[in-house]
């Protein structure tokens, strides 16, 4: 059994608690897996946001599955640089999250300085009718990573999952 | 319960101090924001004050943790501190925050106001805590940094809203800087353990943020048709544990759990 293969198709199964439809490797939080045998493994996972709930979750989560694979020494390692960056989410991860209801992140680059006071960051699709017509009502939503907008064209308020 | 003691060495310690005092900021004021919880004036910005309550007590956990790496390594007591310890049983004297951020609440003028001014000083100083030499705080301060943008700007914005709105917010926010400003001068003050940090190159020289911090304060307040205090603000101690008599009752309810039924576990 080569197991680190084995470790990366069950971290691929553990999802984030709060966002069910993207797994672990779909936000690009796991930064590596390393074999030192059979039965020691470390998993490097970099926060998304240092307050965020979620990661002591996903941190039990990745123990418990890994320990029904039979490894016994399993060492989860927070690393905090480099710091994550929504652009680490895979493209397949940003359609399920469209798919989901929340409209995904724009590439970093692709955005306005985020500091000028009262700028919003523009052309934030609406997930449902795809309208660039939308308007952020908070910067802050339902959990860290997510700001609420809501389309013009269609009214539905959505989430953000903003750029960072 | 004394966390600290002479087996520590000295230099360890002032180490020790200055993580302390970063997690300390972190930690009270996410604690006080955390009084919002379902009380905001809308419930938009009750989450978004709860976020930034999260926020920092993230940023205070990982200062926590990285000062237990430091007293567990270096000290000889066989009880070993813990995160929780850090926070759940030190006594105010044994706490490092600023006492702006321990200040309360009162009305939504003034928690915006304490938090812009704060946040605005902790943006300047993580920015210069890139380039510490210490790997830990430089980290630890890049991913928090990112967070710390977010809050600036949010409270600067509330900060012209209330400003520049109606005679009644204009009147609260002059009453919030007169409660506050007071505070600020500690900010830039150099403890002990602050000038240490900086002779060893690895803290930031928080005298000379002082000018930058002004501007954006004065660019801010200027927009948002507030005057800017020309008194000079003259309260500090609190870096040093000399505290306004608020963080008592706030410890008490933050420690409550772990005082009644010591060891506890959730």
């Amino acid at each position: 059994m080569d197991t680190e293969q084995e470790i990366w198709k069950i971290l691929a199964t553990i999802n984030d608690p709060e966002i069910p439809v993207l797994s672990i490797l779909d936000l690009g939080i796991v930064r590596n897996v390393i074999c030192k045998d059979d039965e020691n493994i470390e998993v490097v996972i970099t926060p998304t946001y240092v307050g965020c709930p979620a990661m002591d979750v996903i941190a039990t989560e990745i123990r418990m599955n890994l320990l029904q694979l039979g490894i016994k020494n399993i060492q989860i390692i927070t690393q905090l640089s480099p710091a994550w960056t929504t652009d680490w989410i895979t493209q397949s991860g940003k359609q399920k999250l469209k798919e989901y209801g929340i409209a995904p992140p724009r590439l970093q680059k692709a955005t306005h300085p985020q500091n000028n006071l009262f700028v919003e960051e523009e052309f934030v699709p609406c997930p449902l009718c795809n309208s660039t017509n939308t308007h952020r009502i908070s910067q802050f939503g339902s959990t860290a990573c997510k700001a609420l907008y809501q389309c013009n064209d269609c009214k539905e308020p959505f989430d953000y999952f903003k750029c960072h | 319960m004394t966390l600290f003691n002479q087996h520590i060495n000295p230099s360890t310690l002032q180490r020790i101090n200055y993580v302390l005092n970063l997690g300390d900021n972190a930690l009270i004021l996410g604690h006080r924001n955390s009084e919002w919880c379902g009380h905001g004036p809308v419930l938009e910005q009750d989450i978004a004050i709860t976020n930034i309550s999260l926020d920092l007590i993230g940023q205070a956990r990982l200062f926590y943790q990285y000062a237990v790496e430091l007293m567990n390594e270096s000290s000889s007591i066989i009880e070993l501190a813990t995160e929780d310890s850090i926070a759940y049983l030190r006594d105010q004297s044994e706490y490092k925050n600023v006492l702006l951020v321990e200040q309360p609440n009162g009305d939504w003028a003034c928690t915006i106001l304490r938090q812009f001014l704060f946040s605005t000083y902790q943006q300047l100083l993580y920015n210069g805590l890139l380039k510490s030499s210490d790997q830990q705080i430089a980290v630890i301060s890049e991913k928090a940094l990112k967070e710390v943008n977010y809050h600036v700007k949010w409270s600067a914005e509330w900060v012209i809203r209330l400003g520049d709105g109606t005679e009644k917010s204009y009147q609260r926010m002059l009453q919030a800087i007169d409660n506050l400003w007071m505070y600020t001068a500690e900010l830039f003050d150099l403890t002990d353990y602050e000038n240490w940090a900086v002779q060893n190159d690895f803290g930031v020289d928080v005298s000379i943020l002082q000018n930058e911090w002004m501007k954006k304060v004065e660019d801010v307040f200027t927009e948002a048709t507030l005057p800017v205090p020309t008194q000079k603000a003259w309260q500090k101690g609190g870096k040093t544990g000399v505290h306004t008599e608020y963080l008592g009752y706030i410890l008490t309810e933050l420690q409550y759990m772990q005082r009644a039924y010591p060891n506890c576990i959730w």
